[in-house]
This record gives C-alpha cells, sequence and structure tokens, in this order.
C-alpha cells in the first residue's frame, strides 16, 4: 500500500481560504486604491454619497434619541452601517423589487417609503406597510427573503421587466437553510435576484466567526453556482461600484449574484436592551470604529474642498429636523381597530369573521 | 359529463385555470414531465409549457417562498407539495408569510396562492407520506383550508381556490384518489369556499364529517336506513372557514350530533366543531356530543394505519351509541 493518501482533505481544505481581497476603491486612510473606479465618480457623485451617508447616521441617532423617549418600538440601529447600505441600495432602479430585512429600513425609505411609515412600521402599525413602493415590509425571519427573493426575481423576470430583485441578509442570516434554498432556486432558474449579504460581525452576540467553516460567506453563494464577492463595507465607492456592476450583469440576462459586504455594526442589535460590552471589547471595536465609512468618505471630500464641517452641522440639523416632523406625523395617525384587523385578515370575511367584525364595530362605535 | 377520479377531477380544473387566466403557474417536485407522482398534472407541462408549468429543485421551503415572490410581483401560483408531511419544511412561509400577506399590507400586496398537497392515510405509505395536520393549519388566520370528499368537490373547489385572491391550502386525500369517481361536468363550475354542503339529509342525527370520512359516514347512513333510521350526513368541504350554520340548522332538527374526523383527536377541527356547538347551539341537543377521531398517538406506520383510522365501524357504534343515549 502506498502511504499517499487517495485524498488530501487537508489541502482541499486550505484551498477555501484562497480567496481574492475584498473590493476596493478607498482604503481607510481615505487613500484611492482603484484609481479607475474613482474617476468615474463625478464630484457630484462623491457629494451625494456623502449626503446619503450622513443622512443615515442622523436617522440613527434621532431614532435612537426617540427610542430612548419611549417613542419608538422595535428598532435594530444602523450606525458603521452607512456606506453598505446606502452604497447597494444605490444601484437600484425605482422598478427593482426589494425584500429588505429589519436592519434595512434605511433602504426602504431610499425605495419609496417614508421616514413617517418606517416609524409607524416600528412602533407595530399596519399603516407603516402601505407605502406604493415596490418592497416588501422589513423581513423579521430571517431566511425567509432569499427564498421570497426567487420568486420576486421569477415574477418580474416572467413579466418582462427591465428589473431585479435586490435582498439583504446578515452574517447570520447565511446560516439560515432558506438562504441557501433561495439562491439555489435563482441560481437554477437563472433569474434576476441580488443577494447581499452584510456581514457585520454579529449575529446579536454570536460572532461571525461561530456561525460556518466557510472562510468567507461569499462562498455561500458557489455551491449554488452563483458568481459572488466580497467587499469593503466600510468603502461607499466600493459598495456602490460593485452592487451597479452586479445590476448590469444580471439585468444582462446571466442570472443572480451574491455580495459579501464587511461592515460592522457599531452599536447593539436593537434598541432593547441589547449590550454588546457582553460579547465584544473596546479593543475589538476600536479598529472598526476607525474605519467609519463617514470619516474615510468625508476626507476625500475636504480635501477636494467639496466638504466642510459646517456643511455637514447644516445638513445633520435639517435632516433631523425632518425626522421630528416624521414622527409628529406618525403621532397623529388613529389606532389600529380590532374591527379593521379582523376586514384585513381575509379579502372575504369568512362568516365567523363577519360576526365578529360586527360585534367589535359596535363596540367600537360606543 | 364524464365518470372521473377524484386525481381526474384535479386535473380537469388545473387544466381550467391554465387556460382561463394566463397568470396562472403550476410548480413543485415532478410536476412536470412527470405528472407529478400521481399523475395530477398528467400532460399540463405538454399542453402550457415549461413556463407555466414546470419542475423545481427539491425543497418546500423554497417552494412556497417562489410561491410568495411570485404573487408579490402579479402571478398566481398553485404549487404543489408532493406529501403533506413534508409541508412542515415550509410553515413558514405558510404560516409566516402567505396567511398574513393581506394583513400586512392592508390589502395592497397579497398571496393569491393555492398550495396543492395529498394527505391522509389507508395507503400504506412511507413515514411522513400519510398525515393529517389539517389541525395545524386551519388555526391559521389569513389561510383557507380546504379537504374535498369527491371528486366533484373536488373539481369545483380547487377552481373557487385559485380564483380566491387569499392563500388556500388544498389538501387532496390520499385514500380517494383512485378509489372513487363523479360525474363531472365537462366546463368550469365552482364550490364555495365558506359553504357545507348536505350530503345526505336525514331527521334522526347529523354526522359531521370532511374528507374521506364524509363516505364513511354516508355507508353508515345507508346501512342505518336500512334499520329505519335516518342520517343527515353534512361535509365540511373546508374546515378554515367552518360553516357553522349548516350545522346549526341541521342539529336543530335532529337533535344529536357526531362530529368525525380521520385526524387525531386533539385540539383539532372536531374540537372546534363541538366547541361551536357547545357554544351556540347546545340547547338543540338532546344528548351529548359524539365524537369519532384517531387516537391521539404519533401518526402509525404503515402496518399499524388499518386499525388506528377510524372508519364505518367506530362511527356507527357512535352513532348507536349517541342514538340510544
Amino acid at each position: 500500500m502506498a502511504n499517499k493518501p487517495i485524498v488530501d482533505f487537508e489541502a482541499l481544505k486550505n484551498n477555501l481560504s484562497n480567496v481574492s481581497k475584498p473590493i476596493q476603491v478607498l482604503n481607510e486612510k481615505a487613500e484611492i486604491t482603484d484609481q479607475e473606479v474613482f474617476d468615474s465618480f463625478s464630484d457630484d457623485d462623491l457629494v451625494e454619497f456623502m449626503k446619503k451617508m450622513v443622512w443615515e447616521r442622523a436617522l440613527h441617532e434621532q431614532t435612537m434619541n426617540f427610542s430612548r423617549q419611549g417613542r419608538m418600538g422595535f428598532y435594530a440601529p444602523t450606525e458603521g452601517e452607512e456606506a453598505s447600505e446606502m452604497g447597494t441600495v444605490l444601484a437600484m432602479k425605482k422598478n427593482d423589487y426589494l425584500l429588505p430585512a429589519y436592519r434595512d429600513v434605511p433602504q426602504l425609505i431610499q425605495h419609496g417609503a417614508t421616514v413617517t411609515q418606517a416609524y409607524l412600521w416600528s412602533r407595530g402599525h399596519v399603516a407603516g406597510n402601505k407605502f406604493e413602493a415596490r418592497s416588501m415590509m422589513p423581513q423579521i425571519i430571517i431566511g425567509a427573503a432569499y427564498d421570497e427573493a426567487a420568486g420576486v426575481a421569477m415574477g418580474l423576470k416572467k413579466n418582462g421587466e427591465d428589473a431585479i430583485a435586490f435582498t439583504y441578509t446578515g452574517d447570520g442570516g447565511t446560516s439560515q437553510g432558506d438562504s441557501y434554498e433561495g439562491m439555489n432556486f435563482a441560481g437554477a432558474f437563472k433569474v434576476p435576484a441580488l443577494f447581499i449579504v452584510q456581514n457585520n460581525g454579529f449575529a446579536i452576540s454570536t460572532p461571525r466567526a461561530k456561525q460556518t467553516a466557510a472562510p468567507t460567506l461569499a462562498q455561500k453563494a458557489v455551491a449554488a453556482g452563483i458568481p459572488s464577492i466580497q467587499v469593503d463595507g466600510m468603502d461607499i465607492l466600493a459598495c456602490y461600484a460593485v452592487a451597479k456592476a452586479a445590476r448590469e450583469y444580471i439585468t444582462a440576462g446571466n442570472g443572480p449574484v451574491m455580495i459579501e459586504t464587511l461592515t460592522y455594526r457599531f452599536g447593539a442589535h436593537s434598541s432593547a436592551g441589547d449590550d454588546p460590552k457582553r460579547y465584544r471589547t473596546k479593543a475589538e471595536e476600536q479598529p472598526w470604529f476607525d474605519k467609519d465609512p463617514l470619516i474615510r468618505l468625508r476626507k476625500v471630500l475636504e480635501d477636494k474642498g467639496l466638504w466642510s464641517e459646517e456643511q455637514e452641522d447644516k445638513l445633520v440639523d435639517e435632516y433631523k429636523a425632518s425626522f421630528k416632523e416624521a414622527i409628529k406625523e406618525a403621532d397623529a395617525v388613529p389606532e389600529d381597530k380590532v374591527s379593521d384587523m379582523l376586514k384585513r385578515t381575509f379579502e372575504i370575511p369568512t362568516p365567523e369573521m363577519k360576526k365578529e367584525i360586527a360585534k367589535f364595530e359596535a363596540k367600537e362605535s360606543k | 359529463m364524464a365518470k372521473k377520479t377524484y386525481i381526474q377531477a384535479i386535473t380537469d380544473a388545473l387544466d381550467i385555470v391554465l387556460e382561463d387566466d394566463p397568470k396562472t403557474l403550476i410548480f413543485g417536485e415532478d410536476v412536470g414531465k412527470n405528472g407529478g407522482v400521481f399523475r395530477t398534472t398528467q400532460g399540463l407541462q405538454e399542453k402550457y409549457g415549461e413556463d407555466r408549468v414546470f419542475d423545481t429543485p427539491l425543497a418546500e421551503s423554497g417552494i412556497l417562498g417562489l410561491a410568495t415572490g411570485l404573487g408579490l410581483t402579479g402571478w398566481r401560483p398553485i404549487p404543489e407539495i408532493q406529501f403533506m408531511g413534508f409541508s412542515l419544511e415550509a410553515v413558514d412561509q405558510i404560516i409566516g408569510q402567505e396567511a398574513r400577506m393581506r394583513f400586512r399590507f392592508d390589502g395592497l400586496k397579497t398571496a393569491p396562492v393555492t398550495i396543492r398537497t395529498p394527505y391522509g392515510g389507508g395507503t400504506h405509505t412511507a413515514e411522513m407520506h400519510a398525515d393529517n395536520l389539517e389541525n395545524i393549519f386551519a388555526s391559521t388566520p389569513g389561510l383557507r383550508v380546504v379537504m374535498p370528499s369527491n371528486p366533484y368537490d373536488a373539481k369545483g373547489l380547487l377552481i373557487s381556490s385559485v380564483e380566491n385572491n387569499d392563500p388556500v391550502l388544498f389538501m387532496e386525500n390520499l385514500k380517494l384518489y383512485r378509489s372513487m369517481k363523479d360525474d363531472i361536468p365537462d366546463g368550469k363550475y365552482t364550490v364555495p369556499l365558506d359553504k357545507a354542503n348536505v350530503a345526505r339529509e336525514g331527521n334522526d342525527i347529523t354526522i359531521v364529517a370532511y374528507g374521506a370520512e364524509v363516505n364513511e359516514a354516508l355507508k353508515v347512513a345507508d346501512e342505518l336506513a336500512k334499520k329505519n333510521i335516518s342520517v343527515e350526513v353534512i361535509d365540511l368541504r373546508t374546515v378554515s372557514p367552518i360553516d357553522t350554520d349548516t350545522i346549526f340548522k341541521s342539529i336543530e332538527k335532529t337533535h344529536k350530533v357526531v362530529i368525525v374526523q380521520e385526524a387525531q383527536k386533539i385540539a383539532g377541527v372536531g374540537a372546534q366543531v363541538a366547541s361551536a356547538i357547545a357554544e351556540d347551539a347546545v340547547l338543540s341537543l338532546d344528548a351529548p356530543i359524539g365524537r369519532v377521531a384517531a387516537p391521539n398517538s404519533v401518526y402509525p406506520f404503515a402496518l399499524g394505519e388499518d386499525t388506528w383510522i377510524p372508519r364505518a365501524k367506530e362511527i356507527e357504534e357512535k352513532v348507536n351509541e349517541i342514538l340510544n343515549y
């Protein structure tokens, strides 16, 4: 018998770690690492990217304020993920269909929901979901959006539309069987879907390293036969450029793509009592805080004389004032009625429900 | 008009909805070239093409997620779950997503999905291929659960289910697939989704049943007619919603009721019927409510089915007990 094993499994495993570097345009020191892509953006584009991130940061800060005042319901903080969220969503077209997860409310607003509706969704009022935008409401069941994105993409393709499905999940979400089923269906049917994994390091408290032995989450698409790539999720220029390129590839009829953005959740999982100090140290956090996507682009813009602190402060004030208006509008929405909840359960109420509706209507009219 | 099996009646209905509405789509495991493992989709891919009738990868949650997404983009999906036991893989898409869609969006977005799936015992299948899971789904607001007992109803109820703009779980009884034939009108007809059927009129006692047990109840009615006992048989047709008005009207006349189900007794459709009667019509009765259901064990393996599933004999015993109360 030869000593050589029939298969060198260790070598096969080690090969999995041979992955290309995440796509980047601006590095952590705000140095341009891809001049060609950088030059494809006009000064106006760069300012627009900055404004979007400042808007998302301001939305986060104001929403946390409202949350502390007891004026919000469930809220998943977005600080740190502005480049990943805004960069990818800016590549969407109006007719594209969004399937967001609960941390993707800023993208939903960009795609057409109002801030008032976002606040109502957070509070748990049906009026929050009554947006005309082509989007699901933020998905709570992790993985479900991936299954549904395959269906939405197939529907768009069957409609003959020049539109694609955009869907998001996180690092934890890639462990759900549904994430694989959704990508696998999309690949098998070659439908126009863009699967975005925002790897922010943690699923509540569970670190990325504990989710899977796979060296990257982008690799999760490989088994489904889908091209995938890692992107520096703290670099909005890279996130946008890759999402835009992916959209072009998809709309050309090539089938789905998956993007893993490497980002970081600066704060807690949700505003409801999660404390990151329980599961990560300041020393672990600091390098990521240093990668803040706003710092990076701000520096580029300031060097070009396109941005100033005063300008940013003024914008933040404007945005926050608009959020305060939005929450006033949300406050003014009348309470949901049980009779209406019953009425929207079925299009045609069942005989039993008709009786129940009448009962509650009588009670509510008192 | 032609004599058709339950399977042929279903194929007929699918043919009609595919013809009528270009937005309808049939998909699932083996539904295309193979025509479904029971041949319910036989010939449909050939007739309507692979864009309308197609096979999917083997993943139930994926199949129903596909349906949800297609519904959101204006299509009318008719997915098949090959055996009802496999629907447990897709419970989130059914209960967590589709059943909630209209409610979530106040009707702006909906899930007009009709999920077809075979269920029920008596055919000695592998584990998880025979089940009565209606109890799980019938308690889901926003979802209709349809359980036809004969070929005629199967066709009319399936057409109604597809035309309905809310999700419908359409449960096809395995035992009935090939064991009975009805005269089926050739063209389109519908059977309402919220109306029980008085399958047999009678005066002495009411049997409330659904699915395959309706036919067992009718056998009992035939048997007892020989002894001059007149049994009324109510076929629920749909277990969500349950048409209690038809039941109440019947027991006002007969004053006695036996509720029959093939599923285990615990927390199910029969219990719901009994509770509705107890709550709103108990004074119509002059005897306790009788119930016939399967024992509360795990669904048996193939060789245990015949003694486990309640059939005509058990129903007749219970009817006699209530009559002689």
